[in-house]
């Protein structure tokens, strides 16, 4: 997917002379976010995402499809020069890489009947039983800022869907973006919603996902900061999250 | 090993050994209720109703406890008759999903155990009772169960420690026993084992109290079967 560098671009982009070649890692099994269409191209969010910042900051960007355990060696390598992968901001990979701000950071939120009329209070919450994913950043949350409100603790999402499909408990407290394809657009999501803000709390939920470039590589980072804010301002990121989400992936 | 993880989420735990206790002493009370009258009518042989029990037992033996947890609770969910019955204000609560599955299936293991002491009660001692009038009923409440129960109670012993140690299942239809407790604090601070060897041990903690208990049942009720010498 080739575009052509408006002028007004080149002029923008400070020292840096012609089309910039970037290679980008990307992961391809990751639906919705990165996967393999029928044609054997790599589509979703991430990619239509890399398309818009590379557009942006006026590079050329190459996609480099790369398994996830390869990730960070190949950018290391340079194999390529920034993983766009939801690649979440970690202590442990801040490290080694160079993380952009955040251009992803999925909230969690609360599923419940939609005629319930539940809110992320705890008094919207009181008497009712949560289901979170035992030991997730969900769970944590759920115990350190409901602490009054019964959890059902499930070994995984699905279960948590049969349980609330059931009626064995109130609401569930998931990612927004798996909540979505998993259950609410299912036909056993049928009279479910989400109610309550979107959560990306950082005290449980860290720092949301960011590009991640090697150490050093300064400029190509704070291009890549303003690309973020600029699609974001522009409706380009709305309109890209919305072929895939009715929730914003952006997180607020 | 992060012990001061352990200690910190100790109240985890507290709750996860009451959670186990409670869940296996009730199983085997009412897994006891059903199996000593199983047991008893399986010894009449009864035209049809030996039929139903020797199925039960059969399929509750046959299969993993697990899958009969998983069965009761989110298989009978998924039947909306089921939902909308009277039945499901019970079956709503994991809870009590866990407590049918464990009953029923300890109560099948107990009632073989039983049956097996009753049939072994040595003919001369019932011989004796009916010789001094006592009639069958009397016999069996005063002769046949009370042997039969002294006879059993090495096996049963071991049926108790499987039962606790089977309370495990509890944890996968969301309930905080001891394993829900570990596979929460490995979950909430990504440990491998933590979390597990603590569980470990405090189910190996539980096991030897519960093996003392039945060696000092066996050595009171069962003096009599030992060799003299050692009385």
């Amino acid at each position: 997917m080739r575009k052509f560098l408006p002028a007004a671009m080149l002029l923008c982009s400070t020292a840096i002379a012609g089309a910039e070649e970037l290679k980008v890692c990307v992961e391809g099994a990751y639906p919705p976010m990165s996967m393999m269409n029928e044609k054997g191209e790599i589509v979703g969010m991430d990619i239509d995402l890399t398309n818009a910042l590379c557009a942006e900051i006026g590079a050329s960007c190459a996609l480099v499809k790369t398994d996830w355990d390869a990730m960070i060696p190949s950018l290391m390598e340079g194999k390529c020069d920034a993983i766009i992968a939801s690649m979440s901001i970690t202590p442990e990979r801040a490290q080694i890489v160079a993380f952009t701000e955040k251009y992803l950071q999925s909230p969690n939120m609360f599923i419940g009947r939609a005629d319930a009329g539940m809110t992320d209070t705890a008094e919207g919450l009181a008497g009712k039983r949560v289901g979170v994913q035992r030991g997730t950043v969900a769970n944590d949350f759920m115990a350190g800022e409901f602490p009054d409100v019964e959890l059902g603790l499930y070994g995984s999402e699905e279960e948590i869907y049969l349980d609330l499909a059931a009626g064995r408990i109130d609401a569930a407290f998931v990612d927004a973006g798996t909540g979505e394809i998993a259950f609410l657009k299912t036909p056993a999501g049928e009279g479910f919603a989400y109610f309550g803000a979107p959560h990306i709390e950082e005290k449980y939920f860290g720092k949301g996902a960011g590009i991640a470039l090697r150490p050093g590589e300064d400029d190509l980072r704070v291009r890549l900061n303003g690309a973020i804010q600029a699609i974001r301002a522009n409706g380009k990121y709305a309109e890209i999250n919305n072929k895939y989400f009715t929730t914003d992936q952006y997180g607020g | 090993m992060r012990i001061d993880l352990i200690a910190e989420n100790a109240d985890l735990f507290v709750t996860g050994i009451s959670m186990t206790l409670k869940l296996t002493v009730m199983s085997l009370a009412i897994g006891m209720a059903i199996a000593l009258p199983v047991a008893v009518l399986r010894g009449m042989r009864l035209p049809v109703v030996d039929k139903v029990l020797r199925g039960y037992i059969f399929a509750f033996r046959g299969t993993p406890m697990l899958v009969q947890t998983y069965l009761i609770y989110y298989g009978l969910a998924q039947f909306e008759f089921v939902r909308d019955s009277v039945f499901w204000a019970v079956l709503k609560s994991p809870f009590n999903c866990a407590l049918i599955a464990f009953s029923l299936n300890t109560a099948a293991y107990t009632a073989e155990i039983l049956r097996g002491a009753l049939e072994a009660t040595p003919k001369g001692e019932i011989e004796a009772a009916e010789a001094i009038g006592l009639s069958p009923l009397q016999v069996l409440r005063r002769i046949t169960i009370p042997g039969a129960f002294r006879r059993a109670l090495p096996q049963y012993g071991n049926e108790v420690i499987l039962m606790l140690h089977g309370s495990t299942v509890a944890s996968v239809i969301t309930i905080q026993d001891i394993l829900g407790a570990g596979r929460t604090l490995n979950g909430k601070y990504y440990l491998a084992y933590e979390g597990l060897v603590t569980a470990a041990l405090l189910y190996l903690a539980l096991t030897f109290l519960i093996a003392a208990a039945f060696g000092l049942g066996g050595r009171k009720w069962l003096a009599h079967l030992r060799p003299a010498a050692t009385r």
